[in-house]
């Protein structure tokens, strides 16, 4: 499915909190876990995700910290913080109220 | 799945990849090393399904997206990274920053001899400001011109045996505009300290195209550097006088009069200097801010072509000759000039592939506009010409008007066939950019045979 370019942007904020929200993690590891929750459906260009978690560090809603792969390579480790997990609670609530809306007319038109 | 044999290439086109990274201004160390480290993340896991290590290269490649679009993104979350990287080198180290900072002391050093060299001949005892200007104005290109090409060469790695080549013209531009005997307020020494600049202009641009000056899409480049220059040029200078004006008042406050500081070493040596840093800033930041002059184009072409119909008209309306002094000569040619730059930024700035819209049939409207006031201005010429006889002035601005009338015909003949859709846009820049060594040859002509033929009249 191609989504556009700003409906990506919108919930690219709030699908990184939330899969940090489950425990620490890092870029690649992140675009793998969007892959796999949306079935596949959600396929971000690589290198977009950077630019975004660097915004999200700026703001404070997570903390970004070197550290060491598997490999033995430096890898960057992104954590969110209190900031971040209110942040996620907001949005959370905004997009259920998106959702809750477009279910009501997508109802509508089905019983219609 | 990866033998070691087959590891080395790879890790060689890994470091290349890292490269093209590193070039993009607004990604810095840290951030290609988070990049690359996803890279290689994404290739370990496709090689471990199965793909070979190259074929898991392109498509991890292939999955980061452009990074064009990949430094635009950062660009917005770092505007500021952009003018710090300018004038500061980054504060992560490692090899970009090193060599930042030899290209910030190299680039200082530059400009720092081109101001040394314009104060040189003042220790022999030709003053600027004391009845020596001629020999300033000859000369002025060839204070600035050669360190301007030593930082190119030096930029672009250019070959010793190419250097070689490159000091030659130079060399030869010292000679002839020192040995000539000019008679004093002579035609063809102005002409000659007119000229000279443009010739050499040439000779930067080699340098600027690293010594491949018949490569394609160099000389685009080259031409969209000129425009670019000019504009940073201009900017330095209004900010130079504002320095020049603070420095005369906060003297006079203390009675000192600092006329001889801002006459004989600010504004020289600044005017010398700002060619050089202009270039740097030019050089530096092309890759991730939007291009001025294109911009600038678009804003004076409808502007330029409502002026050159008002004159045609008013011309018409009253039937006023063109006058012929020389500096009406040389505004006309700058006014074709500009027309011919106009042309020129507006194709390097379009994309060759797109249809004809609103913008081209401007365009045409100012070339064929600018074509009747040269048609006009050549007229003139050749009337005064056959009149009073061949002076330099007029058989230079002849040449030029001819050179001019040639390149804009064509132009013309070619917008016409784009906006008919018989041709393509892409024949139009080739024109234009096949044409621009022929104004550089004109002008070497013009300094190295009109004092000759005119005996330094």
């Amino acid at each position: 499915m191609d989504f556009g370019k700003d409906l990506v942007a919108a919930s690219a904020t709030p699908l990184v909190l939330a899969i940090l929200a489950e425990g620490d993690s890092y870029g690649y590891a992140l675009i793998k876990r969007v892959t796999e929750l949306s079935g596949g459906h959600l396929q971000w260009t690589d290198g977009m995700l950077y630019p975004v978690l660097h915004r999200l560090e700026r703001h404070g809603l997570v903390a970004a910290k070197w550290g060491a792969s598997e490999s033995g390579r430096r890898r960057k480790y992104y954590r969110i913080t209190k900031e971040g997990r209110a942040q996620l609670a907001l949005q959370r609530q905004q997009w259920q109220v998106v959702n809750s809306t477009l279910r009501g007319i997508w109802m509508k038109a089905c019983t219609a | 799945m990866t033998t070691s044999a087959d590891r080395a290439p790879l890790d060689e086109q890994i470091a290349q990849w890292r490269l093209y990274l590193r070039r993009r201004r607004a990604i810095h160390g840290p951030d290609v090393e988070e990049l690359e480290g996803h890279l290689r993340d994404q290739m370990a896991v496709l090689t471990e399904a199965g793909l070979a290590g190259d074929e898991a290269f392109l498509i991890a490649v292939k999955r980061m997206g452009s990074l064009d679009a990949l430094s635009r993104e950062f660009a917005r979350e770092y505007s500021e990274r952009l003018w710090k990287q300018l004038v500061i080198a980054p504060e992560a180290g490692g090899e970009l920053g090193k060599s930042t900072r030899t290209e910030t002391l190299v680039v200082l050093s530059l400009a720092v001899a081109a101001a040394v060299a314009i104060k040189a001949p003042a220790l022999f005892g030709l003053q600027l400001g004391g009845g020596d200007e001629p020999f300033y104005a000859r000369n002025a290109s060839l204070f600035v011109l050669p360190p301007l090409a030593a930082y190119f060469a030096w930029k672009r790695g250019v070959a010793v045996v190419t250097c070689a080549w490159l000091v030659l013209p130079f060399a030869a531009a010292a000679v002839v505009a020192n040995i000539f005997p000019f008679g004093t307020g002579s035609d063809t020494e102005a002409l000659t300290a007119l000229h000279l600049p443009i010739a050499l202009w040439l000779v930067v641009g080699v340098a600027y195209v690293g010594g491949g000056w018949f490569a394609s899409g160099g000389r685009m480049d080259f031409v969209r550097f000129s425009g670019e220059l000019f504009i940073y040029y201009v900017l330095i200078a209004l900010g130079g006088g504002v320095l020049t004006a603070f420095t005369m008042m906060m003297f006079n406050a203390i009675d000192i009069n600092a006329a001889w500081l801002a006459e004989g070493w600010l504004i020289p040596c600044g005017a010398m200097g700002a060619v050089i840093v202009g270039s740097w800033l030019v050089e530096a930041k092309q890759s991730v801010v939007e291009n001025m002059a294109p911009v600038l184009t678009r804003l004076f072409t409808p502007l330029f072509t409502v002026v050159l119909l008002a004159f045609l008209g008013t011309m018409a309306w009253t039937g006023s000759p063109i006058n012929l002094k020389r500096e009406v000569l040389i505004a006309f040619d700058l006014l074709l000039v500009l027309v011919v730059g106009l042309v020129l930024y507006a194709a390097s700035a379009r994309d060759p592939q797109a249809p004809p819209d609103f913008f081209d049939r401007l365009q045409l409207l100012l070339v064929v506009s600018a074509l009747v006031v040269d048609a006009l201005a050549l007229a003139a010429i050749v009337a005064r010409i056959s009149e009073f006889g061949f002076t330099p002035n007029r058989v230079a601005a002849l040449g030029e008007n001819l050179i001019l009338l040639v390149n804009l015909t064509w132009s013309a003949w070619l917008y016409a066939r784009f906006l008919r859709g018989r041709g393509s846009f892409a024949v139009l820049e080739q024109w234009q950019i096949a044409y621009l060594p022929v104004y550089s040859v004109w002008a070497a002509f013009v300094v190295v045979f009109f004092p000759l033929v005119f005996d330094y009249r």
